[in-house]
């Protein structure tokens, strides 16, 4: 057989019909993640056609985008941001009853942001395919899983034939060689990938990252990277699963056991792209010269160093977007002044990056005008996070600790910003109004946002990581 | 879904770049648990102003935008999440078809599903359309054409699965039905290996 990229091999594997001239291939779904905003109307269409839904075993649903991050009050009730916000989470768990599916509902200990909760349990594994109605699936191709977001028809889909129909994308390699610089993160490199391919560089393509640069990444940093693969406008997010994957997984509570893990790992070895095999482009990437990075206008691609001055509007348009955020071309980023910070997403809300946020705030305090929210990812990250303290410095610092969603990342649940009002976000979306209506967003590291905090501006994070920090993030 | 063969209609222009599905509807919107009614919030926050009254800044409430069921838009249109709700709300709001340079993948996947046709078109083309709002377009999806006021004929791709679904009106889920068998075939391969 010819050689083949990492891509191929699992698209081959899903292929229950393949593409014809006239028909899209039929693409098998491995596992399909549910969340409460995207899938209402697709349990719908089932009941509208009396179909049952085809595999419930392969089906995982949680609450995270509509659900309050502030505990119930005395009665059990929680502080829902809308009635249909609570009607949206009681549809859902209705719809998980009627059809069978697992549900990590309020009663869970396992419950949080979609892309969150899937690797934890170990449901996502290595050579899956992975859908949700959710751009941010990407997240799971940090396991080597071909993942991707689909529309509220296509969940309707999965979960009547466990299929999808699709039309093969192309390839993009993006290769990242050499080392990260101290106090640079996974979350600066994706920024800066996403400045130099463009918010639409990859329209159109599956991009497998790799290069020493990535093999070096640990599995949350590589989750952050695949995660925003959606906002330089690709399919999907591809790495290659390695002894760091293998690691990670072993043991969580659906990745396989004994023999069945052994013959598992034999299997994902072999999944990763054949020498010589060709991609449809490629893009070289020097991670050395990544520096703190931070976005300056209203797309992800707007990314730019965070002492590198704004660059100059080319167009109109380019210029109602320095306009909206008050971004001014010719100055840098750095020093511009924070009004809110927010620590969470399914780009940076797991353990990692909330050490890397609690690094810069221990024994400092968030700037008095500043309102820091710091929300976890899941359950199990806030047990963990709380167990080693965490939520104590964040406390002592002045920022809020809150119970996991998505919260500020989307603002559908009542987190949000005031209109005009300037947010670091560790979230991955810089939309006009993505936080709030008028609220202006700066992508940025969870490092990058607790040092804004502190600082009440832009704010360098190399500036307040400890000597000691730094080392062991070098080591 | 009802077949969607030929659209003649006025064109619209929103000329701006990367208009994201937030910018189509907001997410605050996405509470509903149904498709219905979305036209209201369709560009909530560009075409209202924050008393909300009409922003008459916002392109589509010129008069003369009036009645245009073809959006001409800058190039990357749709990018973003993957939210049906963006297609559904255009729809509603009276938008039949979507041309640009460049069509978000998961955008333009949904929007076909639901009879918006997204066209993407060349840079000459759209530079054209972008500086001549208001004309008279009329789309031919069978033959895959655009034909412009002047007689001028462009063609423009269209993937053929998504085409057929269009002129006939075919529901996808009801494609994929046809093949249970043969999902329930790899099903069993699969888990015998
Ligand atoms: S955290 Fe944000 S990007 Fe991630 S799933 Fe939730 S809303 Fe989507």
């Amino acid at each position: 057989m010819s050689p083949r990229t990492l891509f191929e091999k699992l698209w081959d594997a899903h292929l229950v019909a393949p593409e014809t001239a006239d028909t899209p291939a039929i693409l098998y779904v491995d596992l399909h993640l549910v969340h409460e905003v995207t899938s209402p109307q697709a349990f719908d269409a089932l009941r509208a056609r009396g179909l049952p839904l085809r595999r419930a075993d392969r089906t995982l649903a949680t609450l995270d985008h509509s659900t309050p991050t502030l505990p119930a009050n005395a009665e059990g009730e929680r502080p829902y941001a809308t009635p249909q916000a609570r009607a949206q989470v009681s549809k859902l768990e209705a719809n998980c009853r009627e059809f069978g599916v697992e549900l990590h509902g309020w009663d869970s200990s396992e419950r949080g942001i979609v892309h969150v909760i899937g690797p934890e349990l170990g449901a996502t594994q290595p050579g899956m395919t992975i859908v949700c109605g959710d751009s941010h699936t990407s997240t799971h191709g940090a396991f080597g899983a071909l993942a991707f977001g689909i529309g509220t028809t296509e969940v309707g889909h999965v979960m009547a034939t466990q299929c999808l129909l699709q039309r093969k994308p192309k390839t993009l390699a993006v290769h990242v060689e050499g080392r990260l610089p101290q106090g640079v993160g996974a979350k600066d490199l994706i920024l800066h990938v996403i400045g130099a391919i463009g918010v639409n560089g990859g329209t159109g393509h599956v991009i497998e990252y790799r290069g020493s640069a990535i093999e070096a990444l640990s599995m949350e940093e590589r989750m952050t990277v695949c995660n925003m693969s959606i906002e330089a406008g690709a399919r999907a997010g591809l790495i290659a699963p390695d002894e760091t994957t293998f690691a990670w997984l072993k043991g969580r509570p659906r990745a396989p056991q004994g023999e069945a893990w052994k013959r598992a790992v034999a299997h994902w070895r072999t999944l990763n792209t054949d020498d010589g095999a060709r991609y449809d482009r490629e893009v070289r990437i020097d991670a050395s010269r990544v520096r703190p990075t931070v976005t300056f206008g209203t797309h992800p691609g707007s990314a730019i160093a965070l002492d590198a001055p704004v660059p100059a509007a080319r167009d109109a348009v380019e210029q109602r977007a320095l306009d909206y955020m008050q971004s001014h071309a010719g100055q840098p980023m750095a020093g511009t002044k924070v009004d809110m910070v927010f620590v969470g997403s399914c780009t940076n809300s797991r353990l990692p990056d909330l050490r890397e946020a609690a690094d810069v705030l221990r024994g400092r305090h968030v700037a008095k005008h500043v309102r820091m929210l710091v929300v976890p990812g899941s359950e199990a990250v806030r047990r963990d996070a709380e167990a080693e303290g965490l939520h104590e410095v964040f406390r002592a610092a002045g920022a809020e600790w809150r119970l996991p969603g998505c919260s500020m990342c989307i603002a559908m649940n009542g987190d949000m910003a005031a209109p005009g009002q300037l947010v670091v976000s560790t979230s991955n979306r810089n939309f006009e109004g993505r936080q709030g209506k008028g609220a202006r967003t700066v992508l940025a590291s969870p490092a990058t946002a607790a040092a804004s905090a502190v600082a009440g501006h832009i704010a360098d994070p190399r500036d307040y990581l400890s000597m000691s920090v730094q080392e062991e993030q070098a080591a | 879904m009802n077949p969607v063969i030929r659209i003649h209609a006025r064109t619209a222009v929103l000329a701006d770049e990367n208009i994201d599905t937030d910018r189509i509807i907001p997410a605050r919107f996405l509470t509903t648990t149904t498709r219905e009614g979305l036209g209201k919030y369709c560009f909530n926050d560009w075409r209202y102003l924050p008393d909300g009254s009409d922003n008459a800044a916002f392109p589509l409430n010129q008069s003369e935008a009036k009645d245009c069921a073809i959006l001409v838009a800058g190039c990357n249109f749709g990018c973003g999440s993957s939210r049906e709700h963006a297609p559904w709300a255009l729809l509603d709001y009276g938008v039949r078809a979507v041309v640009s340079s460049e069509i978000a993948d998961i955008f333009r996947n949904n929007a076909l599903k639901n009879g918006l046709v997204a066209i993407v078109v060349g840079a000459d083309e759209h530079r054209w359309l972008l500086d001549n709002p208001g004309v008279d377009l009329s789309i031919d999806v069978r033959e895959q054409t655009l034909t412009l006021p002047g007689g001028n004929v462009f063609h423009f791709e269209l993937e053929p699965f998504a085409r057929h679904c269009l002129l006939e009106g075919v529901d996808q889920m009801g494609f994929l039905l046809q093949h249970a068998g043969a999902i329930t075939a790899f099903e069993q391969q699969r888990e015998a290996a």
